[in-house]
């Protein structure tokens, strides 16, 4: 089922003496095609839960609307709607054990959707099946782990077999290991069911690993949206390349001049289309080559070897961290002895933003430094 | 090793010496009178021991009487004001503007005095040479004959007793339960409603699970408390229960101590005990039928 907001707004009344209204969810208009698993991302109190509880129709837009498919759904509630909404902290009844949670969905239906018992635990199974919990249905949600609770979580939501299954930070409460495994898994509920699954996420791993699609903001404004690898290669404006990709884009106040991004002292990259002045230089720590020759001079602090790559921690002065980070395959002739490191870089990983409205300055990758 | 066992003593002494004096020494203490035949308090003297005390209690009729009302209180007030503070908690929890003032109003008995309760009562239900009684006017109103609901039929002085004890016992009630009510995490509502689950359905399913715990906590302490009934009859009826035939058992021990057909301590513990093990059976019943209807 596709899903399309159009203009939709949901401003929250002031809780501050000034009356100031909080715009949660600012003119979102933007289509989620049938079947893809997309990411809503963005830092804590961008409006990604309100977008969610829009979506669900636990809350009501102030203006836009809602369509799922072809379906105006912008007033129906959240019963009507067919969405399964998978809580932050689960909600599961404590009190029921797994299967009559799972159950709970489908002993509210009525008139002619009304099931007798034996089809309600044949659904409940099945949805148990499909998140592979079948072996924990009698117990109860208080002696289950977090991800086991999650399971159960989805199969709940599942059970009804909605159109949009909607899912609030799915990952947040499980630990390191288990959130790899759960996320894989959403994956594969969501590749195996192709329901259109939208999910909550402020971590950018999670959202880049399993979205087909994702939808960054900032403030209650969608930021950018796209497939996770192209808003990662081409953000939009610093916030998104900032908010894309560990370890962080390396951030530098630069000029430019004579169609050269000059760093520094250092004329690191020409950027063939800038203007010439002041910008905001932004360097993916994979776009750092280890070169005796190249142009970028940093100062080494610390070399952190991790197996498969080598991370080069090294300061500059008009970095706007402490730390520059780069990645480079890991070299067994790498030595630390403090100074200086040169560094050629990656065209394709060196973003550009104007120091005023952080927006991207493009400029053509084709040259090569000389 | 041997210190530090000393030392924990010396920290337990004064709950030991407070909970040995003024609990442990007198349940001894009431047992062994309940089981001295013929004791004289004046004397200190008593010629047998056995369980005469006993049987003589379970035959007076006073007493016999006191159990009827009280177990008749007991059943009626226990489920009546459990259920009705539990709609007034549901009323409250449902609306948002004057909810402070409606909690207040709602509390107020509890921090009112009984007998001062008790006295508001008679001027409701008392039937006097000069009025019948506001109760009474109302009745009138609705072509209803005069009730005596002081010194009249049994019926009509144990619907007030009930109806005071209700309203006594209320406030609390309500307070546990509206808070219990709020503890309960919105999400389940909301969980429960993105499922379609209609309020009714809410209510059974989620709501009264989730409260269960207290409800059951008023239940107990409930039954505990109506056992235990007695200034409330005071109140109403006055000293002379017996003679009203509105006694309860506490009542009763009451009176076999200092009553005006007092000085019998033996009979007075015989019967105390009769009600501790009324209780406790009770109380272990509802433990049961808790472990399976109680979520935790």
């Amino acid at each position: 089922m596709k899903v399309v907001l159009r203009n939709l707004t949901k401003k929250f009344p002031s809780r501050n003496k000034k009356g100031e209204e909080v715009i949660a969810v600012n003119n979102f208009d933007f289509e989620i095609p049938d079947g893809k698993l997309i990411g809503l991302l963005g830092p804590s109190g961008c409006g990604k839960s309100t977008t969610l509880n829009l979506i669900s129709g636990l809350e009501a837009p102030t203006k836009g609307q809602i369509f799922f498919g072809d379906d105006d759904v912008t007033r129906l509630p959240p019963e009507n709607r067919g969405v399964g909404l998978v809580f932050q902290n689960y909600a599961l009844y404590p009190h029921l054990t797994v299967l009559e949670n799972i159950m709970f969905p489908l002993g509210n239906l009525k008139g002619k959707d009304k099931m007798s018992k034996q089809d309600m635990q044949k659904k409940a199974i099945e949805a148990a099946r499909l998140v592979q919990i079948e072996q924990l249905l009698e117990r109860r949600p208080g002696n289950m782990s977090g991800g086991q609770q999650q399971r159960v979580a989805i199969a709940r939501a599942l059970v009804k077999r909605p159109r949009v299954l909607l899912l609030d930070e799915p990952l947040s409460n499980l630990d390191a290991r288990l959130r790899l495994q759960t996320r894989e898994e959403i994956r594969r509920i969501q590749q195996e069911t192709g329901i259109t699954t939208i999910f909550v996420t402020h971590d950018q791993d999670e959202a880049m690993s399993i979205s087909d699609m994702i939808v960054v903001m900032k403030a209650g404004v969608v930021q950018q949206i796209g497939p996770p690898q192209e808003v990662y290669d081409d953000p939009v404006n610093l916030f998104v390349a900032t908010f894309l990709g560990t370890p962080l884009i390396n951030v530098f106040d630069a000029s430019v001049s004579g169609g050269r991004l000059v760093i520094g002292s250092d004329r690191v990259l020409p950027v063939p289309g800038a203007k010439d002045g002041k910008i905001i230089a932004a360097i993916r720590p994979e776009g750092f080559i280890l070169d005796r020759d190249g142009p970028f001079g940093l100062k080494l602090s610390r070399v952190e070897v991790m197996g498969r790559d080598t991370s080069v921690v090294s300061t500059h002065p008009d970095c706007r961290s402490p730390f520059v980070r780069s990645i480079i395959p890991s070299r067994k002739d790498f030595r630390s002895d403090g100074g200086l490191v040169r560094f050629s870089l990656v065209p394709e990983k060196v973003h550009l933003f104007d120091p005023e409205s952080e927006k991207r300055v493009p400029f053509e990758t084709g040259g090569t430094v000389q | 090793m041997k210190k530090n066992s000393l030392k924990a003593w010396l920290y337990l002494l004064p709950a030991i010496l407070f909970l040995g004096c003024f609990m442990v020494y007198p349940l001894v203490d009431v047992l062994v009178y309940s089981l001295e035949e013929g004791y004289n308090s004046a004397s200190q003297s008593y010629y047998g021991v056995g369980l005469y005390n006993f049987s003589y209690v379970l035959r007076d009729p006073y007493f016999l009487q006191a159990v009827k009302n009280t177990f008749l209180l007991v059943i009626i007030t226990v489920p009546l004001s459990t259920g009705i503070a539990l709609l007034i908690s549901l009323g409250l929890n449902a609306i948002k503007p004057l909810r402070g003032f409606f909690q207040t109003v709602y509390f107020l008995p509890y921090v009112t005095n009984t007998l001062a309760v008790g006295l508001v009562f008679m001027i409701l239900f008392k039937k006097t040479a000069y009025t019948d009684g506001l109760v009474n006017l109302m009745l009138h109103f609705f072509g209803a004959g005069t009730v005596d609901f002081i010194d009249g039929p049994y019926w009509a002085k144990m619907f007030v007793l009930c109806f005071y004890t209700i309203w006594v016992v209320m406030p609390f009630k309500i307070l546990i339960l509206t808070s219990a009510l709020a503890s309960v995490n919105p999400e389940y509502y909301s969980a429960a409603r993105m499922d379609g689950a209609n309020s009714r359905r809410i209510f059974r399913k989620i709501t009264l699970p989730m409260i269960s715990p207290m409800i059951f906590y008023l239940v107990i302490t409930g039954f505990i408390g109506a056992f235990k009934a007695y200034s409330d009859a005071v109140a109403l009826f006055g000293t002379d229960l017996n003679a009203a035939g509105m006694n309860t058992i506490v009542g009763y021990v009451y009176d076999m101590l200092y009553g005006n057909s007092g000085g019998y301590p033996s009979f007075a513990s015989a019967a105390a005990l009769i009600l501790f093990a009324i209780v406790l059976t009770i109380t272990c019943i509802n433990l049961l039928i808790s472990n399976k209807r109680v979520h935790y």
